[in-house]
C-alpha cells in the first residue's frame, strides 16, 4: 500500500512540475509551487521522514511561497514572451537527464535494508542514541548533538542570508504616518479569523519547539510556524501594526541572540573541561546534560529562524508598500 | 515490474531534476528561474530521503517493541537543507527585486537591450 501511494504522488509530483514550464502566468507558477511544496511533504511522510516533511510543508509551501507574492507585487505577474530557442536547453536536458538515469541503474534497489546507505554510522544512531542522548526522536538526537557543529552553521546560514536580504532591501524602517494604510481592512470575516488562528498557531510553535525531542519538530519548524503567525497578522491587519508588536530593529537584535545562545552553549561545555558542543558535560549526569544542550540550542536555532524570516519578510513587505502596490 | 518499483523513485527524481534545469536555462522571467531552481533543489531532498526509506521500517522515533527504523541521517541533512534552501531563495528574490528597481524588468532579453543602448 505504502509503495502506491508513493507512485501515485511522485507521479502527481512530476505533472506539476512539467505543468511549470508551461504555464506563463507567474501567480499560477508560484500556487503551482506551493502544490509542489505539499505533495512533497506527502511524500516525505510517506518515506518515513516525518521531521523533513514537517519542514518542508512549513517552509516549502509557506514562507518560500509567501516571498514569491512579494516578489511578483513589485516585478508583475506575467511573463513576457520568450525569444530564446528552445532547442538547446531541450537537448542538453535530455542528454543530462539520460546520463543520470544510465546512472540510477547502478544505485542499490530502493528500500532494501542492507543498501551501503544503512551500514555506515545509521546503525550507531539507531542502536545508541536513545541511550546516549535519551531521546527517543534519533533525528534530533543526531541535529543537535551529533552534528551539532553542522547545525551551528546552518543557523549561521540562515542568519547571514536574513543580512543579504537586509542589505540589498533595507531594513524595513517604518515609513512615516502618512503611508497608505494598509491589509486587508473591510474583510471582518479575516479579522475575526485571523485573531482566532494567530494565538493557536503561535502555540502551535511553541509545541513544536519544545515537544521536538520526543516527537517530529524541532527548532527550525516552530521558527517558521511562529513567523508565519505574524506574517499572517501582518497580511491581514497592515505593516505598521504589525511593526508595532515586534519592530525590526528587536528582530535584528533576536536573530544574533538566536546564533550567540547556541555558540555559547559550545563555549560553556569547553569551560567545562569537554569539547565544544559536548553537551555531556553539562550536567554531572551525561544524559542530563545533553538534554539541557539540547533544549538550549534548539531554542537558540528557533529564535534566529523567527527573527529572520520575520526580518527577511518585513523587508519584501515594506519594498511593496513603498511602491504601493498592495 | 519488481525492477520499475526498485528504481521508479530515482527515474523520477531525474525528471523532476531535469524539468527545474530545463526552466533555470529556458526561462526568460528572473522570477520563473527561481522557481525553477527551487524544484531542483527539491528533487535533490527527494533523492536523499528515498535512499534513506528503509522497506517496512518506520519513522525514526524509537517506539517500544519496533527495531527496523529508516536512516535519519539523510533525514537531518535535508531538514537543514531545506531552511537553509529558503533562506537562499529569500536573498535571490531580493536581489531580483533590486534589478527590477535598477532596469525596470525582470525578463533576461530585455535588460540586454538596455545595456546594447547604454
Amino acid at each position: 500500500m505504502g509503495e502506491f501511494i508513493d507512485l501515485v504522488l511522485l507521479a502527481m509530483l512530476a505533472l506539476t512540475a512539467l505543468r511549470i514550464i508551461f504555464l506563463k502566468d507567474l501567480f499560477a507558477v508560484v500556487m503551482l509551487f506551493g502544490i509542489y511544496s505539499f505533495l512533497s511533504a506527502l511524500i516525505f511522510v510517506n518515506l518515513d521522514a516525518v521531521d523533513v516533511a514537517f519542514t518542508e510543508a512549513s517552509v516549502g509551501a509557506g514562507i518560500s511561497t509567501v516571498l514569491m507574492l512579494g516578489t511578483l507585487a513589485l516585478t508583475g505577474r506575467k511573463e513576457k514572451e520568450n525569444t530564446h530557442s528552445s532547442i538547446l536547453p531541450l537537448l542538453v536536458v535530455c542528454i543530462t537527464g539520460a546520463a543520470l538515469i544510465y546512472g540510477t541503474l547502478d544505485m542499490p534497489p530502493f528500500g532494501h535494508p542492507d543498501n551501503p546507505v544503512h551500514e555506515h554510522v545509521a546503525p550507531r544512531y539507531i542502536e545508541e542514541s536513545p541511550k546516549e542522548i535519551g531521546l527517543p526522536n534519533m533525528v534530533t538526537s543526531v541535529l543537535a548533538s551529533y552534528r551539532g557543529f553542522d547545525t551551528l552553521g546552518e543557523t549561521v546560514v540562515v542568519f547571514a542570508a536574513a543580512i543579504g536580504v537586509l542589505a540589498l532591501l533595507g531594513t524595513g524602517r517604518k515609513e512615516d504616518d502618512e503611508a497608505p494604510e494598509s491589509g486587508l481592512k473591510s474583510h471582518h470575516v479575516l479579522h475575526v479569523v485571523a485573531k482566532i488562528i494567530i494565538p493557536l498557531t503561535i502555540l502551535f510553535a511553541l509545541y513544536v519547539q519544545f515537544h521536538g525531542d520526543f516527537g517530529p519538530g524541532g527548532g527550525f519548524q516552530a521558527g517558521v510556524i511562529a513567523a508565519a503567525a505574524f506574517i499572517l497578522y501582518t497580511l491581514v491587519f497592515g505593516l505598521s501594526k504589525s511593526m508595532d508588536v515586534i519592530g525590526p530593529k528587536f528582530l535584528q537584535f533576536m536573530a544574533s541572540f538566536g546564533v550567540l545562545l547556541y555558540a555559547s552553549v559550545g563555549l560553556y561545555s569547553m569551560y567545562k573541561g569537554g569539547q565544544f558542543l559536548d553537551y555531556s558535560k553539562l550536567a554531572v549526569d551525561p544524559v542530563a546534560g545533553q538534554h539541557y544542550g539540547i533544549i538550549i540550542i534548539e531554542l537558540g536555532v528557533g529564535i534566529t529562524v523567527f527573527a529572520a524570516m520575520l526580518s527577511i519578510f518585513y523587508a519584501f513587505s515594506s519594498q511593496a508598500e513603498r511602491s504601493n502596490i498592495q | 515490474m519488481n525492477f520499475i518499483l526498485d528504481y521508479y523513485n530515482y527515474w523520477i527524481v531525474v525528471f523532476l531534476m531535469m524539468t527545474g534545469f530545463y526552466i533555470v536555462i529556458s526561462a526568460n522571467n528572473l522570477v520563473k528561474k527561481i522557481v525553477g531552481l527551487n524544484v531542483f533543489q527539491t528533487s535533490v531532498f527527494m533523492l536523499y530521503i528515498s535512499m534513506g526509506k528503509v522497506s517496512g521500517g518506520t519513522a525514526p522515533i524509537l517506539v517500544e517493541g519496533v527495531t527496523l527504523y529508516s536512516n535519519p541521517l539523510p533525514h537531518v541533512l535535508i531538514l537543514t537543507a531545506i531552511v537553509v534552501g529558503v533562506a537562499t531563495t529569500a536573498v535571490g528574490l531580493s536581489l531580483i527585486v533590486r534589478i527590477k528597481r535598477a532596469y525596470g524588468t525582470v525578463e533576461e532579453n530585455e535588460f540586454k537591450n538596455q545595456d546594447d543602448a547604454i
